[in-house]
């Protein structure tokens, strides 16, 4: 049994939520430096180019890589030997959060559905927590913008229309998609499960570090394939033309019901961020 | 590609004919910024025949919700946001004499219409390259709804801001074209 204190968890977010706003991880940087190699478009490579020396300021000058600095999507992992002292570990986040974004002049971009009124503090955050055996306590902050989270869908395929069917349905979203969700995009594929699991799956796929393969061979092979159809289309960079329209396509896959065919596309810009710490 | 065209709001009609898409501008001057919440405002006015917070007549559009301004800068992060959001409200408004609006995004038939009537043009700014274009950004204040937070109506001073068009008022879309050069047969 061990302890952590909410005071911990408080500063941790309060400096992930700046840190994943202004420092792109190593892995985008890679996969966008790839890019900028393999487009043909001389738009679409200027756009790449831009987006590179974006991250560069970003990060020289402390300032958020996109003026979205998004709503604040947070995973934990928590072992069942951690006890959390000094408060509510969800207050916690919520504050962390609070703190980061105001220190970190990060935008309020959270409001009432109906009415608009902004909360004015980016929060409440999204919490997805899990428990698991031992006594690891892991924080990932994933903050998501609005426009590619705008883009994703999830649906309920009848069985019968099969793996077909499920690149069908994944193509075409990014295909209608096209210049709104910011390209070169990484697709987030979620299989299986309920309907809203089908959609954690989705994003949680796209917490996958860039360049990694799928450990199953058979989703590994599929992501590939549907890379290539993608990319096909031809939307590229900003959607202005190109052979570079997504960065990667991550799939995560759980048993579900006899009768159904869960998919969820959750797609993610090239502004991919995530941090991930172990208290 | 060819030298970026220059341009300083407000334009003309003679301004936007001259530009065709693809083509890559400069903008100096004043630009004022806006998004839904804001254009829904707009509207409301014009429909309640009261006077908008600005001249609207040949001015441009950056469709923008900053991030706050760091102490020394006069905007924090300031790229586009995705236009369609607007394609309701952006008709109206070109009607009326806006002549630009930037965002990022195909708009739908009615804006394109719109464009092509009323002599209008949509310039691309990059999206998710917020810190690059913040660059060209010198001033910043809010001159309507400061209750909007981010979404509040700002006037810009801007210093080479850099744009592609996209849509021009012969109706040409840069987002088909581009997709029809490098789409593959499947």
């Amino acid at each position: 049994m061990r302890e952590i204190h909410t005071s911990q968890i408080i500063a941790v977010l309060r400096d992930l939520s700046i840190s994943t706003n202004t420092h792109l991880g190593m892995d985008v940087l890679a996969a966008l430096q790839k890019a900028l190699e393999q487009e043909v478009s001389p738009t679409g490579k200027d756009i790449l180019a831009k987006l590179l020396e974006n991250a560069r300021i970003a990060r020289e000058e402390n300032i958020p890589i996109c003026q979205d600095t998004g709503f604040a999507v947070v995973f934990v992992e928590m072992g069942q030997e951690v006890h959390i002292v000094g408060g509510a570990l969800k207050e916690a986040i919520h504050e962390g959060v609070r703190q980061g974004y105001q220190e970190g002049y990060l935008r309020k971009s959270i409001c009432h559905p109906f009415s608009r009124k902004n909360t004015g503090d980016n929060t409440p955050a999204v919490i997805h927590l899990d428990l698991v055996p031992g006594d690891r306590f892991q924080l990932i902050v994933a903050p998501k913008g609005g426009g590619s989270e705008n883009m994703s869908r999830v649906t309920m395929l009848t069985p019968a229309a099969g793996i077909q069917g499920v690149k069908e349905f994944v193509v075409q979203r990014v295909k209608e998609s096209g210049s709104y969700p910011c390209p070169p995009t990484i697709v987030g594929v979620g299989l299986g499960g309920t309907l809203e699991m089908a959609a954690l799956l989705a994003k949680k796929a796209l917490l996958r570090p860039l360049g990694s393969p799928n450990q199953n061979p058979e989703l590994a092979q599929l992501e590939q394939e549907l890379l290539t159809e993608i990319n096909a289309l031809g939307i590229g960079p900003q959607g202005l033309g190109g052979r570079i329209t997504s960065l990667a396509v991550h799939m995560n896959l759980m048993p579900c019901h006899i009768a159904s065919l869960p998919v969820a596309v959750n797609i993610q810009c090239h502004a991919a961020r995530h941090k991930e710490v172990d208290l | 590609m060819h030298e970026p065209i220059r341009l300083t709001p407000p334009l003309t009609d003679a301004d936007v004919e001259g530009l065709q898409i693809g083509d890559r501008v400069l903008i100096s001057g004043v630009i004022y910024t806006g998004r839904d919440a804001a254009h829904k405002r707009l509207i409301d006015l014009i429909q309640a025949g009261e006077p908008l917070p600005f001249h609207i007549q040949g001015q441009i559009i950056y469709y923008v919700g900053p991030s706050p301004a760091p102490p020394g800068r006069p905007v924090g992060s300031a790229g586009p946001t995705t236009s369609y959001r607007m394609d309701p409200y952006a008709p109206e408004l070109i009607r009326l004499g806006l002549k630009g609006m930037i965002g990022k995004g195909a708009r739908s038939p009615e804006v394109k219409e719109a464009m092509v009537r009323y002599k209008a043009i949509y310039f691309a700014a990059i999206g998710g390259a917020g810190a690059l274009m913040a660059q060209a950004i010198r001033k910043a204040e809010v001159i309507a709804y400061e209750d909007l937070g981010p979404e509040a109506i700002r006037r810009l001073e801007v210093v080479d801001f850099p744009a592609i068009v996209v849509n021009d008022v012969r109706g040409n879309d840069l987002y088909e074209e581009g997709m029809r050069q490098y789409a593959l047969a499947r």
